[in-house]
Formats: C-alpha cells, sequence, structure tokens
C-alpha cells in the first residue's frame, strides 16, 4: 500500500490491484502458454497428419489391371478374389517405376504350401495337399498356373457340381474310393440332379463291408458290428468323405 | 465510476474476449485433398470360417507399418484354437515365416480347431484411453484410436488396460504402438494392408454406418460376436462363427 498515489481511494486500489491480477492471469493463460500445453486437439491433430503422411507399400490390386493382362484371366479362376499383392509382395515402387523394380515371383512349393497344405484347422473344402503324397518336389506351377487354378486334369464328373465334397475327400483316408464306391448315380442324375437322386448307402452293413471284424478288406479298421453302438447307423458319428483317423 | 457498473463492464470485457479466444480457428489436421474424417466411421468384420491361418495379413502388416520383425511385436496376429478331446482349449500364435506351431497336438486328439485373427478392436469405449496419463491416445473423428508417439511416456498402463493384448512397446522409439486400421492407406481411400492381401476374404473393412458395403452384408448375413462383451468395451472388430472357446 506504499506505492498508492495519496489521491486514489482505497477501495478503488484493492479493486484495481485485483483487476490488473485477472486480467495478468487471462494473458498468461491466452496469450504466454503455447496453445500446444493447452489444447490436447492440436496434438491430436499432428499424430493424425503423422499419421497420415507415412508411405504406403502395398499399391492395391486395382492399378495392376492397368498394364498387366494376367488380371482378365485370374477374374475367372478360384484366385479372383486374390489381391496380386497377396503372392507378389508390396509393390508400391513398382508402379512408380515399373522397369527399374519389379515384385517377387515366388515359384518354389514352399510358397504355395503357405496356404495349400493340408492343416486340420483350416474350414472344410479348402484346397490342401500332403506335400509327401502329391508329386513330391515338383513345382507346383509345372502343372497348376497359379494366375487361373485348375486342377490340371478335366475334372471327375462328380467333382464339377460336388467339389467342396471331393477336395474334403482328397486329404482324408478314403481318399481312394472312387465316388461311385458308396454311391449309385443314375445317368438322369446328370441331366437333373434334383428330381433323381444319387443313392446314398443304407444301413451300417454298408460300411461293415469293409469295417467289420470279418470283413476281407485288408488295412481298415475293424470294429464288431453286433456290440458297436448298435443305435445307431454310422454315419450319424463318422462323416464318410472325411473319417476321424482312429 | 460505480461499483456496479464496473462489474459490468469487467463481465463485458471477460465474456468478450473469451468469445473472440474461441473464434480462433479449431485444431484440425491436414490430411490429403478430398478426404473427410466426419464421414466415415470405420470397422471390421472377421469371418473366422474363412481364415485359413496362412500368416499374410501378419506378414502385409510387419511390410507396411514397419513393426519389428520379432515373433513377439504383433499389430495384427493369427491364433490357433485347438480344442482336444478333453476338452481343453490350446491356443497358440500362428508365425507362418518361422513355422513353428503345426503337429504340437496329434490331429487324433482333436475334436476341432480353427483360427482366430486378432488385432486392435477400435472399442468404441476404449480402456486404452482412459488409463493413458498423458492423454497421448485418443479416438479420431473416424473412430480409429491412435497414438500419439511424441507424448507417450512409454509407461504401458495401455498395454495393461487392453483386454485384447492389442499393444506393445515399440522396441526403437519405446512408445506404446498399435493396429492404427492403416490409417495411411484409409486417408488414401485404400483397404488396410491385412485385408488387401487376405486371400479368402476372411477380413472385410468398411464404414460402420454405409447401408451397402460388404461389411454392411457381413454384418447383415452373419450372427456377430465380439470379443469379451462383458467388459463393455464396444468393438468395432466383430467376428461371425465365434467359437464359444475363443476369448
Amino acid at each position: 500500500m506504499k506505492n498508492k498515489p495519496p489521491w486514489l481511494p482505497d477501495a478503488l486500489w484493492r479493486l484495481i490491484i485485483a483487476f490488473a491480477i485477472i486480467v495478468g492471469a487471462v494473458i498468461v493463460v491466452r496469450m504466454l502458454i503455447p496453445r500446444a500445453m493447452k489444447e490436447s486437439a492440436i496434438h491430436y491433430a499432428s499424430t493424425v497428419e503423422r499419421e497420415t503422411i507415412k508411405p504406403i507399400r502395398y499399391a492395391g490390386s486395382s492399378i495392376c489391371a492397368d498394364c498387366h493382362e494376367e488380371f482378365d484371366l485370374k477374374k475367372q479362376g478360384y484366385h479372383l478374389n486374390l489381391s496380386c499383392e497377396t503372392c507378389h509382395g508390396p509393390s508400391v515402387k513398382h508402379t512408380e517405376d515399373p522397369t527399374a523394380v519389379k515384385p517377387e515371383t515366388p515359384r518354389k512349393r514352399e510358397f504355395c504350401e503357405k496356404c495349400h497344405i493340408y492343416d486340420p484347422s483350416r474350414p472344410t473344402g479348402f484346397p490342401q495337399i500332403t506335400p509327401a503324397i502329391h508329386n513330391p518336389l515338383k513345382p507346383c506351377i509345372s502343372c497348376h498356373n497359379p494366375h487361373d487354378p485348375k486342377p490340371p486334369n478335366v475334372p471327375e464328373e462328380c467333382r464339377a457340381c460336388h467339389e467342396e465334397i471331393a477336395r474334403t475327400k482328397s486329404v482324408s483316408p478314403h481318399v481312394m474310393l472312387r465316388c461311385t464306391t458308396c454311391h449309385n448315380v443314375p445317368e438322369a442324375h446328370k441331366m437333373s440332379p434334383r428330381l433323381v437322386k444319387a443313392t446314398i448307402p443304407e444301413g451300417r452293413e454298408f460300411c461293415g463291408g469293409c469295417h467289420s471284424d470279418d470283413s476281407k478288406v485288408k488295412d481298415t479298421p475293424k470294429i464288431n458290428l453286433q456290440t458297436h453302438n448298435g443305435k445307431y447307423v454310422c454315419w450319424q458319428c463318422h462323416y464318410p468323405h472325411m473319417p476321424e483317423l482312429d | 465510476m460505480k461499483r456496479r457498473k464496473f462489474f459490468g463492464k469487467a463481465a463485458t470485457l471477460l465474456i468478450s474476449s473469451g468469445l473472440l479466444a474461441g473464434m480462433w480457428k479449431k485444431a484440425r489436421a491436414k490430411t490429403p485433398e478430398g478426404y473427410d474424417p466426419s464421414l466415415h466411421y470405420y470397422g471390421m468384420g472377421i469371418q473366422i470360417d474363412k481364415c485359413i491361418g496362412c500368416g499374410s495379413c501378419v506378414e502385409a502388416c510387419k511390410n507396411e507399418n514397419s513393426v519389428p520383425r520379432e515373433p513377439f511385436y504383433f499389430r495384427t496376429w493369427v491364433e490357433r484354437y485347438t480344442i482336444g478331446k478333453d476338452g481343453g482349449a490350446v491356443v497358440q500364435n500362428i508365425d507362418a515365416r518361422l513355422a513353428v506351431s503345426r503337429d504340437i497336438i496329434s490331429e487324433k486328439e482333436i475334436i476341432r480347431s480353427f483360427f482366430v485373427p486378432k488385432l486392435c478392436n477400435q472399442c468404441d469405449n476404449p480402456p486404452c484411453v482412459q488409463v493413458c496419463p498423458v492423454g497421448a491416445t485418443f479416438m479420431t473423428e473416424d473412430g480409429v484410436i491412435l497414438v500419439d508417439s511424441e507424448r507417450c511416456i512409454g509407461c504401458r498402463y495401455c498395454i495393461q488396460a487392453c483386454p485384447y493384448g492389442a499393444r506393445y512397446i515399440h522396441p526403437d522409439t519405446m512408445t506404446a504402438d498399435k493396429c492404427t486400421f492403416c490409417y495411411h492407406r484409409l486417408t488414401r481411400e485404400m483397404l488396410p494392408a491385412c485385408v488387401e492381401v487376405c486371400p479368402t476374404q476372411a477380413r472385410i473393412f468398411g464404414d460402420i454406418r454405409s447401408k451397402a458395403s460388404p461389411l454392411a452384408r457381413f454384418k447383415r448375413m452373419n450372427k456377430l460376436h465380439v470379443l469379451k462383451p462383458s467388459l463393455n468395451t464396444e468393438p468395432k472388430v466383430s467376428y461371425s462363427e465365434l467359437d464359444g472357446e475363443v476369448r
């Protein structure tokens, strides 16, 4: 209170001091403290910016069609939904300079096996092979065109419609059985498949032909037809196209 | 000057200066031309019965986002669930590059087995955002949770808080890192790298609010589940055909 001019009333002086403190605080908060220390929106914005300028490595498959004809071929086959870069690797550099940078072209069996080796966790019906049995050491691309993978031979008649069953059976213990071993297929079934059906085995005795104790067929799991869960027919527990191994 | 008048003037000054300050432009991120984050709200659908466990998504994610190659840094990963005859579920992490996980359980002992791709669920109610002591992690307008690597102090609270184990400390920056739905690709109208390379379309990406899109169709045609619904995190990643054993 020493510096107070003598003509100023005390009350007004106190008010001036209080006002100066308020104004000073406002100035400090508004002007002196950098906005970055007060507003999280600024940080969020700068993070988003930093995130958006990151370089991309996968160019996306739509751009490939501009130059590559294989794209049309791929669209007809089983690999239609595969992105080019699923196999050829990140290729954004190739799109920027097509001559200097070439994408990978995997040719080894191991690469295809990444998706197509038999694995019990894979969905039923997904095309899989057991590498030890399926033409060992031969590169996949010598029979299958990866842009339009087909079975190398013309599909069997049944396979044309029942592809998923055929794939499932191809990795099951029943792989060597022909469809007609168990199903009687009338010729008319091919013309009107819903009106004329192929037969399915009836009763336990049919499976028993190979799997009962008194069967003459060698190397099959055998059970006693009389004591083995007589209440059920076989397919209520065992799926014939993929019977469990034991 | 009357005291009342003085207070009145002081109040007007404060209010008007506040208004002026409010008129300062709101901070807004610069995004590529033609991208408006307010028009999007992203989500992902995962079809368990399509995943073949090839690990392409994991590899693509590591390539695209410079995630360390070591097998314990993941933004997205694939788990193999194997439910044995004794009823116990075994969970393994698939690493296609290392091929460690085949044939650990004999096929005869398996009742059922399948793959579950996992990633950050981009929760609508994210526990990681709540616990961050420095406000380094936040949700963008288009629904993606990001980490500000310049603010993050690497305290690992968010790693503890995330019920899905989606975060890790990046060994180079020592800050928290996680899936961003490939935010840099989204702003260029591209799909996330994992969705781009998935050979069986097990991952479906899109705008949650769009009415006609692969994601909308996925949501219409499938029974949907989310992971750990009891935690009320409201994930934006939904799964179809999710087995009861999946945690």
